[in-house]
């Protein structure tokens, strides 16, 4: 179990804009992913819990022991901190070979002892052969084994990872994952893992907390995320969604549904509790809420929505087509390819499908 | 002509002298300044400037005030080497070492601050002191321009002239290092001794610039 209470404030300098972060995350054992653009404070966020940053206001607790409290004046340094830090970059030293790297965090232990522990990591991590060479010589996958590694030999209460796939090719970074959940597996760990992918997410994660500008704005499981993110900004961020206003027309509070006016046409949607008719909601839509089919003519099918194409994108087994009124949608490549081709199209949408946004 | 080298080996004897303990002063205070917040930060930096800017014979005769045989440091170095200071071979290693130091804390101090960060966070992390993360992380990082910095603090050491002459004089065969030999010839009229060792110096700080180079440029870092 591992919780960061912390503020920490940054004034605007002559090239940056201030920046304040204030978040409260707990971590239970697992893999809680903190996930978010560039700049929202996923980095600054884990450098205050290793101790590199100093929170102005806040508590740090790693596997129930203090490692910072603002109030009572606790601090303790980097190195007194039972937490193993993965750097983004590569950090293996460059000038030692990765069997010394290891050693390096065992120097506290009598020396055979130490040997014994780094050779069953190196054993474990599938790094034995290439223990002798330096990280220069190792592949990226290789190297971030390595750095995990190390992490664990100071048998850390918690574990730290900056976007440790970045840079790793699609291959390398399954192989990286399939790594992850043996750590998650064996080791009752709560690993805080930073990434801006979202199928690392998927992938890896139990629990996800989304940041953004140093704030915490949703937590919940990747899915239920994903699902129904919780404003316009989480949306923006999992990508792949559409946002388009819609006013309501029609509120039926008995059988639970409402109708609602989008480009021009009226749809069936799900009862929008706490708005009235006439009020404006911002939809959140993903292109496979879309069932597309060409229209005829000017008019769209009863329960249909309008569109006109404007781009077709072609997948490996899809085609995503992105309309002029800022909706896209997917249909397979086949079926794609049937169709006559046509500038009028015409969508029916689940009405559960229909998420509004606050 | 008979040429005396003497004045070239005790100038090549006093350089290194003053290299090694510019090095265990330099490294330090490079150190301090590469890494440290502290008050009087500024001040530190400044006073190892000042040797850079200072003419040479201000700060000869500063130091020849501070250690006279009548002062407290030249008393307490009489008592404990049973020797005095001024007018030795080892006041001219003094002298070599604080035209040489200001050279080295600057060219170390930049090479401290070209290792990335994330290495020492990274040593920090796994629990090391301090002390092991610069013995073992930092300096072994930047070894190469540290030790480039060496050659050169090396090569400028040899070419005091003049605080050398304030503190340890000009003393044939006893304290006359190579730069106050050639003033000397030259005055005397001996042009062949000074051509001579103005050659070999020469010929001493284009190498040492040479193999400085060739060290600061290597590979990257490894």
């Amino acid at each position: 179990m591992m919780e960061a209470r912390i503020a920490k404030r940054f004034a605007a300098g002559p090239e940056s804009a201030a920046f304040d972060l204030e978040v409260h995350l707990c971590v239970e054992p697992g893999i809680t992913v903190l996930f978010g653009p560039s700049g929202s404070g996923k980095t600054l966020t884990l450098e205050c819990i290793a101790g590199f940053a100093t929170p102005e206001k806040g508590r740090i607790l790693v596997d129930d022991r203090i490692v910072f409290d603002a109030e009572a004046r606790v601090d303790l340094p980097p190195r007194e901190r039972p937490c193993g830090y993965v750097f983004q970059s590569n950090s293996l030293f460059p000038h030692k070979t990765l069997r010394a790297n290891l050693e390096f965090a065992v120097a506290g232990l009598p020396r055979i002892e130490g040997a014994r522990r780094v050779g069953e990591m190196l054993e474990r991590f599938q790094l034995s052969e290439m223990a002798g060479r330096r990280p220069h010589e190792l592949s990226g996958g290789q190297r971030q084994r390595g750095s995990i590694a190390r992490a664990l030999l100071r048998e850390p209460r918690a574990l730290l990872l900056d976007e440790p796939a970045q840079g790793l090719d699609a291959p390398l970074r399954e192989e990286f994952y399939a790594v992850l959940r043996e750590i998650r597996g064996s080791l009752q760990l709560p690993i805080l893992l930073v990434t801006h992918a979202l199928d690392e997410c998927f992938e890896l994660a139990g629990h996800m907390v989304v940041i953004h500008n140093g704030r915490l704005i949703q937590k919940g499981t990747p899915l239920s995320v994903y699902r129904q993110p919780s404003s316009s900004e989480v949306a923006a961020l999992l990508g792949d969604y559409c946002l388009a206003s819609a006013e309501i027309a029609f509120l039926d509070p008995q059988n639970k549904s409402s109708v609602l006016r989008l480009f021009g046409a009226e749809i069936p949607g799900p009862y929008f509790a706490g708005h009235f008719k006439g009020d404006r909601v911002r939809l959140c839509l993903q292109p496979s809420d879309l069932r597309l089919s060409l229209r005829g003519g000017e008019r769209a099918l009863p329960g249909h929505i309008p569109l006109t194409l404007a781009r077709v994108v072609e997948r490996p087994r899809t085609v995503r087509l992105h309309f002029a009124e800022g909706l896209a949608g997917d249909m397979s490549a086949a079926e794609f390819a049937a169709l006559p081709q046509s500038k009028l199209w015409q969508a029916e949408i689940a009405p559960n499908a229909l998420r509004a946004l606050s | 002509m008979e040429i005396n080298w003497f004045p070239l080996w005790l100038s090549l004897r006093v350089a290194l002298l003053a290299t090694a303990f510019s090095l265990a002063v330099g490294v330090w205070i490079a150190y301090l300044l590469a890494n440290r917040q502290f008050r009087g930060k500024e001040l530190v930096d400044a006073a190892v400037t000042l040797p850079l800017v200072l003419p040479p014979t201000v700060l000869g005769y500063y130091l020849l005030v501070l250690l006279s045989r009548e002062s407290m440091l030249g008393r307490l170095f009489e008592s404990l080497t049973g020797g005095p200071l001024v007018f030795t071979w080892k006041a001219a290693v003094l002298a070599a070492m604080v035209h040489s130091t200001p050279l080295l804390v600057k060219l170390v101090r930049a090479a401290l601050e070209t290792v990335d960060r994330t290495y020492e966070k990274a040593a920090r992390n796994l629990g090391a002191s301090e002390w092991r993360v610069f013995w073992r992380v930092s300096l072994p990082l930047a070894r190469r321009p540290v030790f480039a910095a060496a050659v050169l603090a090396f090569a400028r050491s040899l070419g005091d002239f003049g605080i050398t002459i304030m503190l340890a004089g000009n003393i044939p065969n006893r304290t006359q290092t190579v730069s106050v030999a050639i003033y000397d010839a030259v005055e005397a009229g001996n042009e062949t001794t000074a051509l001579v060792l103005v050659l070999a110096i020469s010929a001493i700080a284009l190498a040492s610039v040479y193999v400085a180079n060739r060290w600061n440029e290597g590979k990257a870092l490894r």
